[in-house]
Parts: C-alpha cells; sequence; structure tokens
C-alpha cells in the first residue's frame, strides 16, 4: 500500500486537537495543589465525565485497530466482546463493588486490598499491576509508531517521540484530572472522526442488508478470500450472527469457541477480572464527586460501549464485504512488503517464462518474500508476455496475489480509501486520539499506584503531601520513559506480544476471585487471598505449559512442557483455535483460585475483626438508601434498564 | 474542579468543523473518493453544530454552578 500523502489542511485538524489538549493540561495546572488533586482529581469530577473517560480510557489504538481486525476475521460475533464482555460486568461494579471502593476512601484498588487482607496481597497486587500497565502502554504505542510508519511514512522514533511527549505535557501539568478531561475530548473525537468513514463504508457496499448478503456467500468459501484455511467452511450466517454459530460448536464458527467457554471464560472470569479490578478503568469512577457518581459511571460508560460494535466491529465487516466484490477493487490489505522487494518481484515477473507457471510463480513469491496465489501470479506473468505492463499495474497485480491478510490494517485502508483531505486528517487524529488516551489512562493509573501503593507503602513513609506530590510528578515521567523502553522492546523482538499478553492473562485471570470472595464472604482471610491469588497465577502457568492451539507449534504458543518431556502434545491437550485455550486457561485459574482461597481461608483465622471490615465486605456495610434520588439516577434502576437493552442488542444479531 | 469541559470540547469542534466546511465548500474536486458527497461540507456543519451545542451548555451551565 502506498503511504498517504497528507496535506496542510490535514496537519490544520491534527494541531487543532494537539493544542486543545495540551490547553487543558495548562489550564488545570493551576489547580493542582496536594497529591490529591494530581493523582486522585480530589473526587470532584461530574458523572458524565468520568463516565466518557471511564470508556475512553478502555478504548486505546489497539481496540480501534484490533476490533476491526477481528471484525474481518470473525464477523459480527466480535461484539461478544462488547455485549458478553464488558457490559454486565460494568453494571456489576456499578451496582454492587462501586459502593466498597468509593466507600472506603481507598485511593487506588490495590489499597482496597490493603485494607481488607493485608500489605502482601496488595503488594503482589500493586507490582503486577505496575509492570502490566507500562508494557501495556509500551504495546499500544509500538504498534501506533509502527502503523503511522508504514502508513503515512513517518520515522518510528519521530511517532514514538511526538505522541508520547504531548501526553507527558498535559498529564505532568494536570495529572488525572487532565487525563480524565482529555480522555472526554479524546471520546468524542474518536466517534466524530470514524463515523462518517463507516458511513460511507457501508454506503459503498450498498447497505447493512446487502453487506450481509455478501458475507453470506463469503462464509460459504471464506478461503477465497484467505480468511480461512482451503477447505474448511460455514453455514451462510458465520459472519452475520453472533450466537447462532457458537452454540453450534467450536468447528462451526470462525473463532473456533464453544459456547460455555465464551460465557464463563469471557463473559465472565476475564470480563469482570478487568472491568471489576483492573484500577485504569476503576480509578476513573474514584474520581467522581460523590458515591452517586461513581456508582453512575460505569453506567453512563455502558451506553456508548453497548454501540461501539457499530463503530469498530463493522468496518471489518465492510472490509470482507468489499473484498468479495471484484469491481470495488479492494482487499483487506496484505502484509506489508518493502519497496526493495516489490521491484525484486516486478523484475521477476519480467523475466519469468509464461510456459513455466511452476517456476515462475515461485521466483515471484521468493522476490517478494510472501505466499502468493499460483493462478493470479500465472495469468501476471501471461499478462506481460502478451503485452507490456507498467511497473504500477505489475506491482497492483502482486499486491492482490498475496495470500494473507494484515488485519491490522483494514481500518486505515478504509480511511484511505473513502477520506479526502480534511475527512482524511480528522480520522487520522481520532486514531491519534486513541493512542493518547490509552496511555493516558495507563500512565495516570501506573503514577497513582507505584506513589501510593509501592512507594508511600514501602520505601518513603510519613513524609510531607509535597513529597508525594512531587515523587507522583517524577514518577509520571519515568512512567512515559519505562513505557517507551517497553515499546523498543515490543519492536525488537516478534514474540514479544505475544509474551506479554501471555503474562497479562496469567496475572489477570484469577484475580476476580480474589475480589469476589473478599467482598462478599467476610470469612475470606489475608492468607488465603495471597495464597489463593498466588496458586491462580501458578495454575494459569501450568495450564498454559500443557495445552495449545491447533495449528500451532509448541514453544510461546504453550504446551512447551510436552516438548521438554520429549512427548507429542496428546489430543485432550489440543484447543480448536487460540481464543478458546485463552477463556479456558481464564475458567481455570479462576477456579484454582476461588477454591485455594476458599479452603485455606477456612483453615485459617482472620486477623481482621468484623470492626475493622466495616465499609469493605458486603454483609458487614449498612446498604445504601437510593430513596432520595430521582429514579433515573439508581445504579440499581439504570442496571437494569441497560441489561435489557443489551439482551436485546443480542437477540437482535440472534 | 475549575475548568468546564464543555468549552474546550466546544471551542475545539466549532473550530475543526469550520475549517471542514469551507474547505468542502471551496475544494471541489476530490468529491469522487467519497462515493461523489460533499462529506467535508456535510461533516463539517455536522461538527459545527455540535461544538456551538457544547458552548451553549456550557455557558448555560454557569448561571447554575453545579453542587459540589
Amino acid at each position: 500500500m502506498q503511504a498517504i500523502q497528507l496535506q496542510w489542511i490535514d496537519y490544520t485538524v491534527l494541531i487543532a486537537y494537539v493544542a486543545f489538549v495540551i490547553g487543558i493540561g495548562w489550564t488545570l495546572a493551576r489547580y493542582m495543589k496536594t497529591s490529591s488533586d494530581f493523582l486522585t482529581s480530589a473526587r470532584s469530577i461530574p458523572t458524565w465525565v468520568t463516565g466518557l473517560a471511564f470508556i475512553s480510557a478502555n478504548l486505546g489504538a489497539l481496540e480501534l485497530v484490533g476490533m476491526a481486525a477481528s471484525g474481518a476475521k470473525y464477523g459480527i460475533a466480535t461484539a461478544h466482546f462488547y455485549w458478553v464482555g464488558a457490559i454486565p460486568a460494568m453494571i456489576f461494579l456499578a451496582v454492587f463493588m462501586m459502593p466498597f471502593y468509593y466507600g472506603s476512601k481507598a485511593r487506588s484498588t490495590p489499597e482496597y486490598l490493603k485494607m481488607r487482607f493485608d500489605e502482601r496481597v496488595r503488594g503482589l497486587n500493586a507490582i503486577a499491576f505496575a509492570v502490566m500497565t507500562i508494557f501495556a502502554s509500551g504495546i499500544s504505542m509500538d504498534a501506533l509508531a509502527k502503523l503511522l510508519n508504514e502508513l503515512l511514512g513517518w520515522n518510528y522514533n519521530f511517532a514514538l517521540l511526538i505522541c508520547s511527549g504531548v501526553v507527558l505535557l498535559y498529564v505532568l501539568k494536570g495529572g488525572l484530572t487532565s487525563a480524565i478531561y482529555t480522555e472526554v475530548l479524546q471520546f468524542f473525537m474518536i466517534v466524530l472522526g470514524f463515523a462518517p468513514v463507516v458511513y460511507l463504508g457501508l454506503k459503498d457496499v450498498g447497505g447493512w442488508h446487502a453487506m450481509n448478503h455478501s458475507l453470506q456467500a463469503v462464509a460459504a468459501n471464506p478461503s477465497a478470500l484467505y480468511l480461512k484455511d482451503a477447505g474448511i467452511t460455514y453455514a451462510p450466517n458465520a459472519w452475520t450472527s453472533a450466537w447462532q454459530p457458537l452454540l453450534g460448536g467450536p468447528s462451526a464458527n470462525p473463532m473456533g469457541v464453544d459456547w460455555f467457554a465464551m460465557i464463563f471464560g469471557l463473559g465472565f472470569v476475564l470480563s469482570f477480572g478487568y472491568w471489576c479490578t483492573n484500577f485504569l478503568v476503576v480509578q476513573r469512577a474514584m474520581a467522581a464527586k460523590n458515591m452517586t457518581a461513581a456508582r453512575n459511571t460505569p453506567l453512563v460508560a455502558a451506553v456508548p460501549k453497548m454501540l461501539f460494535p457499530f463503530l469498530v466491529i463493522v468496518p471489518g465487516m465492510i472490509a470482507v464485504a468489499l473484498t468479495s466484490m471484484p469491481d470495488k477493487n479492494y482487499r483487506i490489505p496484505p502484509p506489508i512488503v518493502s519497496q526493495e522487494n516489490y521491484a525484486k518481484a516486478v523484475d521477476a515477473v519480467r523475466s519469468a517464462n509464461p510456459a513455466d507457471s511452476v517456476a515462475a510463480v515461485k521466483a515471484v513469491g521468493d522476490a517478494l518474500g510472501e505466499k502468493v496465489a499460483a493462478d493470479k501470479i500465472a495469468s501476471l506473468v501471461a499478462a506481460n508476455a502478451a503485452s507490456k505492463l507498467s511497473d504500477d499495474q505489475i506491482k497492483q497485480g502482486l499486491y492482490n496475489s498475496m495470500t494473507e491478510n494484515y488485519y491490522s490494517g483494514v481500518i486505515l485502508s478504509l480511511v484511505k480509501k473513502y477520506c479526502p483531505p480534511g475527512l482524511l486528517g480528522l480520522a487520522l487524529t481520532a486514531l491519534l486520539a486513541s493512542f493518547m488516551s490509552g496511555m493516558a489512562g495507563n500512565v495516570t493509573a501506573f503514577n497513582t499506584v507505584f506513589t501510593y501503593d509501592l512507594y508511600q507503602a514501602y520505601f518513603v513513609k510519613g513524609r510531607s503531601d509535597r513529597h508525594y506530590f512531587l515523587t507522583g510528578k517524577v514518577i509520571t515521567v519515568v512512567g512515559i520513559v519505562l513505557s517507551m523502553g517497553a515499546a523498543y522492546f515490543a519492536k525488537q523482538y516478534d514474540n514479544a506480544m505475544d509474551i506479554i499478553q501471555l503474562v497479562f492473562g496469567f496475572v489477570n485471570a484469577p484475580i476476580f476471585a480474589t475480589f469476589l470472595l473478599g467482598m462478599f464472604w467476610k470469612r475470606t482471610t489475608g492468607t488465603g487471598a495471597f495464597l489463593g491469588l498466588f496458586g491462580g497465577i501458578a495454575g494459569s502457568t501450568v495450564f498454559h505449559a500443557l495445552t495449545i492451539a491447533t495449528g500451532n507449534l509448541p514453544g510461546v504458543k504453550g504446551a512447551y512442557l510436552w516438548n521438554i518431556l520429549g512427548q507429542a502434545v496428546p489430543e485432550s491437550c489440543k484447543f480448536p483455535s487460540e481464543m478458546a485455550q485463552n477463556f479456558w486457561l481464564a475458567a481455570f485459574a479462576f477456579t484454582v483460585c476461588f477454591m485455594l482461597t476458599l479452603v485455606i481461608s477456612l483453615a485459617t483465622k482472620s486477623q481482621k475483626t468484623d470492626a475493622d471490615l466495616k465499609g469493605l465486605v458486603y454483609s458487614l456495610t449498612p446498604k445504601i438508601v437510593d430513596h432520595n434520588i430521582p429514579i433515573y439516577q439508581k445504579p440499581a434502576v439504570v442496571g437494569i434498564v441497560l441489561l435489557i437493552v443489551c439482551v436485546i442488542l443480542n437477540l437482535i444479531f440472534w | 474542579m475549575g475548568l468546564d469541559i464543555r468549552w474546550p470540547i466546544g471551542f475545539m469542534f466549532t473550530l475543526i468543523g469550520a475549517l471542514l466546511a469551507i474547505h468542502g465548500a471551496v475544494v471541489k474536486s476530490d468529491h469522487a473518493i467519497s462515493l461523489g458527497i460533499n462529506i467535508n461540507l456535510i461533516w463539517g456543519v455536522v461538527l459545527l453544530v455540535f461544538g456551538v451545542l457544547m458552548l451553549l451548555g456550557a455557558s448555560r451551565g454557569k448561571k447554575n454552578p453545579p453542587a459540589a
């Protein structure tokens, strides 16, 4: 794909956005007087603002790019990550868990664990979280810098520096408030920047029904678009129905997942573990101005979250539909090939002997360095022999003949296809905004946890607030520098991203069991929670070492223990897809952590009295009385309404 | 906290909306790519209206300071 050329109007939009974001930081700087102002926003922000920030912090660049990619790979079933994997957990957080987070006056989720259990549990959680946020931020920076490099021709280092520089400026000036405020601005930027692209794409494929119609044809033969291996076919609704293909079992849907893994693994363990315990999002709700506002924050966020699939998944489906229509002259982008290799391959096409197509195909494929479709190369060589083709014509032919897809390029390829100068600037600014909101979210969560839960708790206790205020600022800089380091690490090693995400999985999967038991069972002890969490992490590591997805080789992707033992991986340890492996791993880790915590708690004595646990455990905390607030602000009522809407959405796309 | 976020959001989208709308109204050569629609003009106006609504909300909010 040729680099996208930006014009002055595009740069003007981009610069206007950056100027406003930095301006917000500078305006807020004068309100930053204490460490609490800087790190926790001193609990002063209205609900709609914390709600939109809640969702924006989660909406990183990886989500925009990744969800469009999954939309192409799996179709509308990708919406399960929203309607199953987010909404129920967000409602649970609002109705049941927020009262303890907000009511306990804890400044972070690890601090809640300290109050509920002891220092050990907090330490384990705080360290794991701090490391994770740095790597999460680094991975997404690396992905964005690569994208800007490949598609705009920007220098990788320059892209990395400029984006983190902007985030550093406004977070350092205005702290968490600055991050939350700019996240709201970024939210609108992302929605308003991508909406016209989705509209134009849908219009181009002939509307929703025409898109579904072409996707039905694709499902019958997905290998024609290189979406699956040759010979695999699905029912016509594999890309257009969310539940029916899932109920047919792993072999009936492109995700390769069964309904139990989807509901228990994703919908319960992974989803509740992320939305209800991850400080990155919970922090936004904790910054709200009062208890009702804090509880309503995830509910406000649930509304856009429920509708996001139409913004982020539909582009992937549009891309597949477009690829299946020959007259649209579009394909899902193939792997990125250097200009050098293109030039070599063009020469190979010119010098190939049309009579010996096998040799021609091999020569061209080797020159390009990618797998190619034999029939397309053969006809390209023949066409060139019949009448000399230009370099660009041959390049286009090579582009179309590659048999692998670079799904991460889907969203930008649509932006490039439909956006004239002006709108192009807006859409690219939206992409940058999504990246910055994700990064600022990670950095503000990191500096709070590091300052309060590690620095103040273990290293330098009992100093003045001024000391911790300055520490928070220094840690902000350190956090950004470390994330850049993590980005270079991810760039350096091809496997880095797999390994990092694997470790996230190990750490994240069991944690919800700890919070669940801690909040709702007063008998849970610190020793039980600590050992249970440890056992859960160890359990997921062992589970991963023994299992693998069909088609992967033992190693980073799992099952390396069999290699060490010198045995073949037994069939019973194979999953139909990586996604299925992940979901089952989560389910397993949760169960181990839950059972261990339960048993060890029963066997040990709690160090905390009932009085200590008031406000931290469900049965020992007075119920919140909602009588004095209007019905549309009552979390339980709003939560039920949202849940009903979510069920209706699932039924519509059944 | 001191700043009503609707002000910067309103100003930014008013500015960008006006910019896109004017660009769309003046430059008419690049509509082919967006399926023959003058998307810059249309979407510029949408952004402009959104920005102005935000500004209106912010200026009305000032008269009724939010309960702390």
